[in-house]
């Protein structure tokens, strides 16, 4: 990292010391990339900062309020004191209760799902030898461009076929693996596991298997971590296919919410009650592991 | 599993002569053979299940949509189908509501995409500063994508809303007038974008952010001995080392505005949600296939309008390819 002195501090930069600007100034070499933000960039990322929390506040508000205080020409600031009474009315209007508990199981088996089998494949992709391997990689990269619009409804037949339909399989079932995740985990596993390792435990007499166990899991665990988030996040946000496919009387949360707003005339204080409750979960998973998942988005995104 | 034998002695030569070595040899030959085959099986019993979910789940509805396409079958009774040929294509393609949904989704989806990703190119540029807090900042404008997008639509719809919404209140509030905002053709589709932009800009912008760490720093020094300004820099070292990241986000963006759903279904809810407006003024395509499936109960079209958008995913992959190779070829 470079030192900046204030005699090159250019554009955003304002340091009070800098020397009058100069129409063309010449740079000291490693000016680029690590020169200190200026007052500029702190307003600029506040702002965009508090624009990213307002809607959230407003949810807070709104759910704390009755409606018609929500919507009165003079809209209110502050929190104020029916937030109970409207998350009990949330509650006993759209199956919250059983909502939320299928969000979990749907979140959970997903995670652990897509974390098994990713690493494993993730495994198979970065460091054994097979043939089509680097076709079959782009196999499942190609898959990542395919929009679930694309096949909803024989999904939805399909599913009512074999007995799944308004069930908690349908939803959890196809979203069991992701490409997404197949990827991730081949690009940190490419790096983190040095062939010696393997190479070591093979002329230990370890099986593949083994291996997995015993040298690619503890390996992969913190990729892992950042997977499993990410993929929580996904699958207690997803939208439309568990809206095709489940049914009123057993939603995931999001799927009550939406229904909680398609009832004929919602109440906006009940309504943003619930948004609240599908949303505080993961903004307190964001509160304590919010620097990991930047972390993960950001090593996810590098190499791609 | 055993691991008692070192795999060493797989790879031994076998002793000849003696009787008795060679049933051992025989042992070791056999193991050495599962051995073999061991490697040979487990990467591909390792990636199988990801091509299993995915033939069973994606690729192989995904090919049944075209088949049901061509038949009627309604959400009453799922069993029947009955052959009717294009008439589903026909009725689809003749529908002015579905050229509407088309030219919304296209709409939509330039207005949520462009502001989004030049968005985070600058905010990807501040953050790539030495700053104070970078993390908290990096933190605090990914929030919005731990929102669903159902509590996203919500609240915005209610910041969005003609009577007692936020932003008109706003509005009112510096002495301008008051807009129906999901009545208008344009209002509509901005509030609309702005509930996109706003959920991932912040997404893109680390996405960005990785790439710009990633470009040597020896290109900016370079850059700036020759006396490159901060813009200049940006526009002439940043941009181009980033041009593949920026492909990877357009066509990311572009797949993921064909699919928007939710944020239409719940801008006004109930039934102006499932046709995209009194006007189907912000109807996507997402939204009529729902509206003709799951709302009308009819699948073969739905079904058609599936592979609709399949055609448009294929038209605007070879635009980019095009447009790609266009510029390489102008590059040079």
């Amino acid at each position: 990292m470079t030192m900046t002195s204030p005699t090159h501090a250019p554009g955003l930069t304002t340091r009070p010391a800098a020397a009058p600007p100069a129409p063309r100034r010449r740079f000291r070499p490693g000016a680029g990339q690590q020169l200190k933000g200026g007052p500029f960039a702190y307003l600029a990322l506040i702002a965009v900062g508090i624009g990213s929390i307002l809607p959230l506040y407003w949810t807070l508000v709104a759910a704390s309020h009755t409606q018609d205080e929500v919507l009165a020409s003079t809209p209110p600031f502050l929190p104020g004191g029916r937030l109970v009474h409207n998350l009990e009315a949330a509650w006993n209007q759209a199956h919250l209760g059983k909502a939320i508990v299928n969000s979990v199981i749907v979140s959970g088996c997903i995670t652990a799902a897509t974390l098994f089998f990713c690493t494993l494949a993730g495994y198979a992709f970065a460091k054994m030898r097979f043939r089509g391997r680097g076709g079959l990689m782009t196999a499942v990269i190609a898959t990542l461009t395919i929009p679930p619009q694309l096949s909803v409804v024989p999904l939805f037949m399909m599913m009512s076929k074999i007995g799944w339909g308004g069930n908690l399989e349908s939803v959890i079932f196809p979203t069991l693996v992701s490409a997404f995740g197949v990827f991730f985990m081949r690009q940190y596993l490419l790096e983190a596991l040095p062939y010696e390792l393997i190479e070591a435990a093979k002329l230990d007499g370890a099986n593949n298997l083994r291996i997995v166990r015993s040298v690619v899991l503890p390996a992969a665990r913190p990729a892992m971590m950042v997977l499993g988030m990410l993929t929580f996040v996904q699958a207690w946000n997803d939208f439309f296919w568990p809206y095709l496919a489940l049914n009123q009387q057993n939603p995931t949360l999001q799927v009550a919410l939406g229904q909680l707003s398609a009832s004929y005339t919602p109440d906006q204080s009940i309504v943003m009650a619930g948004a609240l409750i599908s949303t505080l979960p993961l903004l307190v998973v964001f509160v304590i592991f919010g620097k990991q998942i930047v972390g993960g988005i950001m090593s996810g995104a590098v190499k791609g | 599993m055993s691991t008692s034998a070192p795999a060493r002695d797989a790879y031994a030569p076998p002793p000849s002569g003696s009787p008795q070595t060679s049933a051992a040899a025989r042992r070791q030959k056999w193991r050495s053979r599962l051995w073999r085959f061991d490697d040979k099986a487990s990467p591909y019993a390792y990636i199988a299940p990801f091509f299993l979910v995915f033939g069973a789940f994606g690729l192989y509805p995904l090919l049944y949509t075209g088949w049901i396409a061509l038949h009627r079958v309604e959400m009453t009774g799922l069993d029947q189908m009955q052959w009717v040929g294009w008439a589903n294509f026909d009725r689809i393609l003749h529908d002015a509501e579905f050229w509407t949904a088309v030219g919304n989704t296209f709409l939509i989806g330039v207005m949520s995409t462009v502001p989004q990703l030049l968005v985070a190119l600058g905010l990807a540029h501040l953050l790539n500063y030495r700053l104070r807090a970078s993390t908290f900042f990096r933190t605090i404008i990914l929030t919005p994508y731990a929102t669903s997008v159902a509590s996203a639509a919500l609240v915005f719809a209610l910041v969005f809303r003609a009577d007692g919404g936020l932003l008109n209140w706003l509005l009112h509030f510096i002495g301008l007038g008051h807009t129906n905002w999901a009545n208008g053709h344009w209002t509509s589709k901005i509030a609309i974008s702005v509930i996109v932009i706003w959920r991932w800009t912040g997404y893109n912008t680390l996405i960005y952010l990785a790439a710009m760490q990633a470009v040597p720093t020896d290109l900016y020094e370079a850059a700036s001995i020759d006396g490159a300004s901060r813009w200049q820099q940006f526009r002439k070292v940043t941009v181009p080392s980033l041009r593949p990241t920026i492909l990877f986000t357009i066509v990311i963006s572009t797949i993921g505005s064909m699919q928007l759903f939710g944020e239409p279904l719940l801008l006004e809810g109930g039934t102006l949600g499932a046709t995209g407006g009194n006007e189907n003024q912000y109807e996507t395509l997402s939204v009529y296939l729902y509206n003709y499936g799951w709302n009308l109960g009819h699948l073969g079209p739905a079904a058609a309008v599936a592979w609709a958008m399949l055609a448009l995913l294929l038209i605007i992959a070879a635009i980019n390819w095009l447009i790609g190779r266009f510029v390489r070829k102008s590059a040079v």
